[in-house]
């Protein structure tokens, strides 16, 4: 981990030093400068987290625990990899089109709850979404493929 | 003292609006449900809650989210004396002795033990908060930007000096948090700055809520479903009988134990107000004084009432305290705060001491509320303690989906940019991550929050100075802050020093 934020921090000191980092006359630091300094100490700090992982100190390195176990790791992954096709899915067929899903997947497969509360609840959390945001709010929510369907409702409240 | 308390009747004006009252009334039942799931705090409450605010004007919006932050102070005592699960982590010392006297079929007096000590907290601390905020404020009036950036030192370097994380951990996360509230545009030349892999969704930049609902949303929640899965998705709920007979004779009870109440209700407040400390480790030195102060230490642990009134006062006061900073200084004392400011900063309020002066509306409805949210909470909690026991009975796998639904959509509603929808999801996995490996990350959500107030504060100072770091000393106010700051900024350096020099390399010499 400390690897992979490090290697970040020289991209983000590369991406800031982009703008001027030095002292600008009659203007200060230039907008670069902050950025800069801060990216240095996220590099320093990784350095630092890698030296104390080497000596072996700190209560991660020395803990015998498994980072993670693997009947776990096969749920928390299925929701991660859910969360991230429903997310892809709003700019298809839109957050009417993919949050119905998602809700299936968790409380139908995830919690293996009845057919009758997944449903109720598949459709009630949508329509409470629909009337709190985009009819109260003014919210409007990507809707892909399926924005025809909504004009008429559109129509009626907006 | 005669001028505070009439602005305080006219925060009560505000107050008692038909509309504040019910989003009060609103707030705190919904902080109570969300305190008292396992693993959601007030955080992740007002972190989730904050985008369904931008319906309302920000007097109402503030008084919403902190009714939710109360809420969830009460409510985060319920599942940690129901199911021995801390609600929050704020309600870790609350479990010591509340599950031994839920196991002793005596949960209805912890229950009400929790929650009229939270109310006394509350009170307690918010009266202290009425008359410590006018003067504090009044002193910061004369602020300029060293002073300001002194400050916000100060607070990051709590994180580091007091925070008990790893310090390289602390600093990282510090850091990532300050360069990604730099990402957009850099204010003083106006260009385009950090524009990450040319991606034009940075060129807006990194909004706060993003990184909090990524983190305290999904993140957390991530967490919790580790935790659901390895508890194999059962849980232990105690029973708990409640009657009018028992509440009273349990409220009875609860006088002898004034003494605890009132020393958490103290030590919760001042500690509430240091940037890094906060209600958690408030509650449990409130439990440790409260054990040592008690005539039968030995019953602590074993189910003494003591053991449950002392941290809940210290939690509530910690959550006023922490308030302090945040409206009179601009700088939040705890993580909540930190996504409070970041909100008023949304609705368009500049936080600081001048905050007093131009909205001084806002500020004592903000204070008279809390008075108020205290009083609706304590009463809420009592009177539904039967309902809030059945929620406990909701299975996790309903309500995980419908949490990760507000947080999708909350990440969605305040620019409405797919970009940010994503960002999310990475910032949740991430920080997800991160917190496995014990990476702690209040500093970076204060850090962004914090950004873009400490770049032009330090810009402007070294503008004034010519370019000499020596103006943060030279002031009257800024030179103490600055070296407290960085006091506590190398007080780790200095203990480890302390122990070679006292210790001088005492097993090799054996």
């Amino acid at each position: 981990m400390a690897l992979l934020m490090g290697v970040f921090s020289i991209y983000l000191m590369v991406k800031s030093a982009e703008l001027p980092i030095g002292w600008i006359d009659e203007e200060g630091p230039g907008g670069g400068t902050w950025p800069f300094w801060l990216a240095t100490i996220m590099l320093i700090s990784c350095g630092g987290i890698i030296y104390n992982w080497f000596r072996k100190k700190g209560p991660i390195a020395t803990s015998n625990k498994t980072y993670i176990e693997a009947h776990v790791l096969g749920d928390v992954a299925a929701v991660a990899v859910a969360l991230i096709i429903t997310v892809a899915l709003f700019s298809f067929i839109g957050v009417y089109g993919a949050l119905p899903l998602f809700l299936i997947f968790y409380i139908r497969f995830m919690g293996k709850h009845s057919w009758k509360l997944t449903a109720a609840l598949t459709v009630g959390v949508p329509v409470v979404t629909f009337y709190f945001f985009e009819i109260t709010l003014k919210i409007i929510l990507p809707k892909g493929v399926t924005e025809p369907l909504f004009l008429p409702l559109y129509k009626m409240f907006l | 003292m005669l001028e505070i308390l009439g602005l305080l009747a006219q925060g009560f004006v505000v107050v008692f609006e038909p509309q504040n009252l019910l989003l009060i009334v609103v707030g705190c039942t919904l902080g109570l449900f969300i305190g008292a799931m396992p693993g959601l705090g007030s955080v992740n409450g007002v972190a989730i809650l904050l985008p369904l605010t931008f319906l309302v004007p920000p007097t109402g919006a503030v008084i919403f989210l902190a009714a939710i932050y109360y809420g969830a102070m009460y409510g985060g005592a319920i599942s940690s004396i129901m199911l021995g699960i801390p609600g929050a982590s704020t309600a870790v010392a609350t479990t010591f002795d509340g599950r031994p006297l839920a196991k002793q079929g005596m949960a209805d007096k912890a229950l009400i033990g929790a929650a009229v000590a939270s109310f006394v907290g509350g009170t307690i601390s918010v009266v202290l908060f009425t008359f410590f905020a006018p003067p504090l404020a009044h002193v910061a009036l004369v602020f300029g930007a060293p002073e300001e950036f002194a400050l916000m030192m100060l607070a990051f370097a709590t994180f580091v000096g007091l925070g008990g994380d790893d310090i390289f951990k602390t600093l990282f996360s510090i850091a990532i948090g300050l360069v990604l509230s730099a990402i957009g545009f850099d204010i003083i030349s106006g260009e385009p700055r950090l524009v990450l892999w040319g991606i034009t969704g940075f060129l807006h930049g990194v909004n706060f809520l993003v990184l909090a609902i990524g983190i305290y949303g999904i993140g957390e929640m991530l967490w919790t479903v580790e935790e659901h899965a390895l508890g194999g998705g059962k849980s232990m709920l105690s029973d708990a009988t409640v009657s009018v007979e028992r509440t009273m004779t349990a409220l009875k009870d609860l006088l002898r134990t004034w003494k605890s109440s009132v020393m958490g209700s103290l030590l919760g407040y001042f500690v509430g107000i240091l940037p890094a400390a906060g209600a958690t480790p408030g509650s449990l030195m409130a439990y440790g004084i409260a054990k040592q102060i008690s005539n039968e230490p030995e019953k602590f642990g074993n189910g003494a009432i003591e053991g449950v009134v002392a941290p809940e006062a210290a939690n509530n006061a910690a959550s006023t305290g922490s308030m302090l900073p945040m409206l009179t200084l601009g700088i939040p004392g705890s993580p909540t705060t930190a996504i409070l400011l970041g909100g008023m900063v949304i609705w368009g309020l500049e936080p600081g001491p001048l905050l007093f002066v131009d909205h001084s509306e806002f500020v004592w409805g903000l204070i008279a509320s809390l008075y108020a949210a205290n009083l609706v909470t304590v009463l809420i909690n009592i009177a539904f303690i039967p309902v809030f026991i059945k929620v406990l009975k909701t299975p996790f796998t309903i309500l995980a989906p419908i949490i990760f639904t507000l947080c999708l959509i909350g990440g969605y509603a305040p620019t409405q940019d797919m970009h940010d929808v994503w960002l999310m999801i990475v910032f949740g996995i991430v920080g997800y991550l991160m917190r496995k490996l014990d990476y702690p990350l209040a500093p970076a959500v204060l850090a962004i929050v914090l950004g873009p107030l400490a770049e032009p504060a330090l810009r402007q100072s070294l503008i004034i100075s010519e370019g000499s770091f020596m103006i943060f000393f030279e002031r009257l106010y800024a030179g103490p802050i600055m070296v407290t700051a960085l006091i506590l900024l190398f007080l780790p350096v200095f203990k480890r020093v302390y122990d070679r020099i006292r210790k001088p390399r005492a097993p090799a010499e054996q």
